[in-house]
C-alpha cells in the first residue's frame, strides 16, 4: 500500500469545477477521478466541450474564480491537496512541479521579449540565477528541444519563429524548471501533421530524459494510440471509460469510445469500400442542469430505458479497465 | 539528433560551457542598445531629438553665454525688431527677448517634463490597478477618473493655488514652491487619459494567452503586470506622455497669463507669448519667437514619442 501511494503522483478525486453563468450553473467537470503515476503518459480524450481542458486547468488552478468554482473533490499532488492552497503557494508549484503547454503556440509567447528572456524569466523566478546564467541556461534548453543555432536564436523575438518552433520554445519554457508533470493541452492541434509528429516525439524524448509524467489532452485518437500508456475518455464532464491504451483500442466497451475509434479516418478502408466516415450523431448535451441518467443516452445506439433513469457507476470490467455503462 | 543529448542536459561539460558562454556573450547586444539602433532609423524622431537637445542645451548654457539681463528696462529701445544688439528684438519695456526666452525655457521645459512624469505615474498606477482588479475597485477608480474629467479645471486651479501658494512658497521659496505646485496641479489634473488608456490596454492584454502562460509558470500578479502586461501597453502611453508634455507647457502658459503661475518677472514661454499678444500688430516678432519656441519644443517631443513607440515595439521591422 505504501508503495502504491508513493507511485501515484497526481490523484484527482471526485473533482467538480462548475461555472456560474447568467443562464445557470454549468457543470463543466462533474465528479472526475483521474490518477497519474510517476513516469506515465496519460491521455485524456473527448470532443470539444467535454471538460478536458477545464480538468487540466483545475489541476494548476488556472480557472478564473468567479465565474468558476470548485464545488467539491480533491486534487492530491503527491498526497497534498492543492485546492485549499493560495496563489503564492500555487506559484511555487507551477513550473517547478507541474508545468503546462497550451494549444496556441502563436500567441502564448510575449511579443515584446526575446525567447531567451522569457525562458530566463521563468528560471529566475524559481531559481537564484544571474541574468547571464539564466540566458545561458535558456540557450541550453533551446538546444535540448532541438532548435538549431540555439545560442543565436535565444536572442530572437517570438515573431521570428514558426509555429512548430514556437511550440518547441513553449516546451523548453515549461520544462526549464524540470517539473515532475507536464500537462499538454492539445499541444499539436494548431500545427500541421509533420510538425505534430516532431513535437510528440520531442515530448516523448524529454519525458524520458527528465523522468517526468505527461498528461496529454487531445481529441485526436491517433495521437493517443501513439504516445500514451493509459487513456481516460471524457464525455460531458464525466469520465466514461478508463483503460490501458491496448485494451482501449482492442476492446472499447463504452459506445462513445467505440464511436470515437470508428470515426478515425482510415486511408486503407475508405479506398476499398467507398465508405463514408462514420460519425457520432448529435452534439454534446448542455451541461446546464443535465438530466439524470447517462449523459450519452441521447446519442447512444444501444440506449435502453434504464440508461435515462440513473447515472451508471464506473465499474471495472478488466484489470485497469473501467467503464461507465450498463452494458 | 534525438537522444544524443544526455539525461542531465550536462554530461558533456566542455560543449555545454561553450554554448552557455556563446549565448551569454551576446548579451552586450542589450534591449536598450537595440532600441537605440531602431530609434536612429526613425528620421523625424532623430531630427526631433536633435532639435530638443539643442533647445535644452540652449536654455541650460545660453544664459551663461548671452549675459544680457532679463529684467533690464530700456524704453529707448522698446519693441525693436531683431538686430545685432538684440538678435530676437525687444519687448514693450525694451527687455531683450532672447535672454528672456533662454531663461524662461528652463522653467517651461522643466514644468512640461515633470508634469508629464507626474501624470504618467499616477495614470499608469491607477490604470493598472483598475485594469487588474475586477468589479468594485475598477468601477470606483473609473468613477474617480470621470469625476476629475468633469471638474471645471480653471476654478479648481484657482482654489488650489489660493489655498496652498503661500504655505508652499514659505517652505520652498517663490520659484521652488510655485514650480512644485504647478507641476503637481497640472500633472494631477491630466492623469485621467493615461489611466483610461492603460486600463483599456490591460483589459485586452491580460486575456492574451501569453499572460495565462506566464501565470501557469508561476508568475505572481505583480510580476504579470510589471513584466508582461505593461511593456505591451507602453506604446500608446509613450505617445500620450509626449502629448502631455506639450499640453503641460501650454497649461503653464495659461496659468502664468492668469497671474496664477509664476510672477510676471519670471518670463516663461507662455508668459512671454501672452505679454506679446497686445502688440502683435506692431511688433509681430515678439509673439512669433515665443510661439516658435513652444511650437518647436512640442513638435519635436511628439516626433520623439513616435520614434520611441516604434523603437520599443520589436514586432515592427526597422
Amino acid at each position: 500500500m505504501a508503495e502504491m501511494l508513493q507511485e501515484t503522483l497526481l490523484d484527482i478525486k471526485d473533482l467538480k469545477t462548475w461555472f456560474k453563468t447568467d443562464d445557470g450553473l454549468v457543470r463543466a467537470v462533474d465528479g472526475v477521478d483521474i490518477s497519474l503515476k510517476r513516469g506515465e503518459t496519460l491521455g485524456i480524450v473527448g470532443e470539444s466541450g467535454c471538460g478536458k481542458t477545464v480538468t487540466a486547468r483545475s489541476v494548476l488552478k488556472l480557472i478564473d474564480m468567479p465565474p468558476g468554482r470548485f464545488e467539491g473533490g480533491q486534487i492530491l499532488w503527491q498526497g497534498r491537496d492543492l485546492i485549499p492552497l493560495d496563489t503564492a503557494e500555487m506559484d511555487k508549484i507551477r513550473a517547478r512541479e507541474i508545468a503546462i503547454v497550451f494549444q496556441e503556440p502563436m500567441t502564448s509567447l510575449n511579443p515584446v521579449y526575446t525567447v531567451g528572456d522569457q525562458i530566463a524569466e521563468v528560471l529566475r523566478q524559481h531559481q537564484n540565477l544571474s541574468r547571464k546564467e539564466a540566458i545561458g541556461a535558456a540557450a541550453e534548453m533551446l538546444k535540448a528541444v532541438h532548435i538549431p543555432n540555439a545560442e543565436k536564436r535565444v536572442h530572437d523575438y517570438p515573431h521570428q519563429f514558426s509555429g512548430g518552433m514556437r511550440q518547441r520554445v513553449m516546451i523548453a519554457m515549461a520544462l526549464s524548471c524540470k517539473p515532475k508533470l507536464l500537462i499538454a493541452d492539445e499541444p499539436t492541434t494548431a500545427l500541421d501533421v509533420t510538425i505534430q509528429a516532431q513535437i510528440l516525439e520531442l515530448m516523448q524524448e524529454m519525458k524520458e530524459r527528465l523522468g517526468m509524467s505527461i498528461m496529454l489532452i487531445t481529441h485526436a485518437m491517433g495521437v493517443v494510440a501513439e504516445t500514451c500508456q493509459r487513456v481516460v475518455v471524457m464525455y460531458a464532464g464525466k469520465v466514461v471509460e478508463e483503460a490501458p491504451v491496448e485494451s482501449l483500442f482492442g476492446d472499447p466497451r463504452h459506445p462513445y469510445t467505440q464511436g470515437l475509434i470508428r470515426s478515425i479516418p482510415r486511408v486503407d478502408r475508405a479506398a476499398e469500400a467507398r465508405q463514408r466516415l462514420e460519425a457520432i450523431p448529435g452534439t454534446v448535451p448542455s451541461l446546464l442542469e443535465p438530466p439524470p441518467g447517462c449523459r450519452f443516452a441521447s446519442r447512444c445506439k444501444y440506449v435502453t430505458e434504464i440508461c435515462t433513469k440513473a447515472m451508471p457507476p464506473l465499474k471495472e470490467v478488466a484489470p485497469g479497465h473501467r467503464v461507465r455503462c450498463v452494458l | 539528433m534525438a537522444g544524443s543529448t544526455p539525461v542531465s542536459l550536462s554530461a558533456d561539460p566542455p560543449a555545454r560551457e561553450a554554448l552557455v558562454a556563446k549565448a551569454a556573450n551576446r548579451i552586450q547586444f542589450s534591449p536598450g542598445r537595440e532600441a537605440w539602433r531602431r530609434f536612429r532609423r526613425h528620421k523625424l524622431a532623430m531630427a526631433g531629438a536633435v532639435v530638443l537637445l539643442a533647445m535644452i542645451g540652449a536654455v541650460l548654457l545660453g544664459p551663461l553665454v548671452w549675459k544680457v539681463p532679463i529684467n533690464e528696462i530700456d524704453f529707448s529701445s522698446h519693441l525693436e525688431g531683431p538686430s545685432w544688439a538684440h538678435p530676437l528684438g525687444t519687448d514693450d519695456l525694451g527687455q531683450d527677448i532672447l535672454a528672456r526666452l533662454l531663461y524662461g525655457g528652463r522653467i517651461s521645459l522643466a514644468v512640461g517634463f515633470c508634469a508629464m512624469l507626474v501624470a504618467a505615474l499616477i495614470g499608469v498606477t491607477v490604470g493598472a490597478i483598475a485594469g487588474m482588479s475586477r468589479g468594485g475597485v475598477d468601477a470606483m477608480l473609473m468613477w474617480l477618473a470621470d469625476l476629475f474629467l468633469s471638474l471645471p479645471q480653471l476654478p479648481l486651479l484657482l482654489l488650489i493655488i489660493y489655498l496652498f501658494r503661500d504655505a508652499l512658497t514659505k517652505v520652498l521659496g517663490v520659484e521652488g514652491g510655485i514650480f512644485l505646485m504647478i507641476v503637481l496641479v497640472i500633472g494631477g489634473l491630466r492623469w485621467m487619459q493615461v489611466a483610461r488608456l492603460v486600463r483599456a490596454q490591460i483589459l485586452s492584454i491580460r486575456e492574451k494567452e501569453f499572460i495565462e502562460a506566464a501565470r501557469a509558470l508561476g508568475a505572481s500578479k505583480m510580476r504579470q503586470v510589471v513584466r508582461h502586461i505593461l511593456p505591451n501597453a507602453l506604446g500608446p502611453v509613450i505617445v500620450a506622455g509626449t502629448i502631455d508634455v506639450a499640453a503641460a507647457i501650454i497649461a503653464e502658459s495659461t496659468l502664468s497669463f492668469l497671474g496664477l503661475g509664476f510672477p510676471p518677472d519670471i518670463p516663461t514661454w507662455g508668459r512671454v507669448l501672452f505679454d506679446a499678444k497686445d502688440t502683435i500688430d506692431v511688433a509681430p516678432h515678439w509673439a512669433i519667437f515665443a510661439g516658435a519656441a513652444i511650437f518647436l519644443a512640442v513638435l519635436s517631443i511628439n516626433f520623439i514619442g513616435d520614434g520611441l513607440r516604434d523603437a520599443f515595439d520589436p514586432r515592427r521591422v526597422l
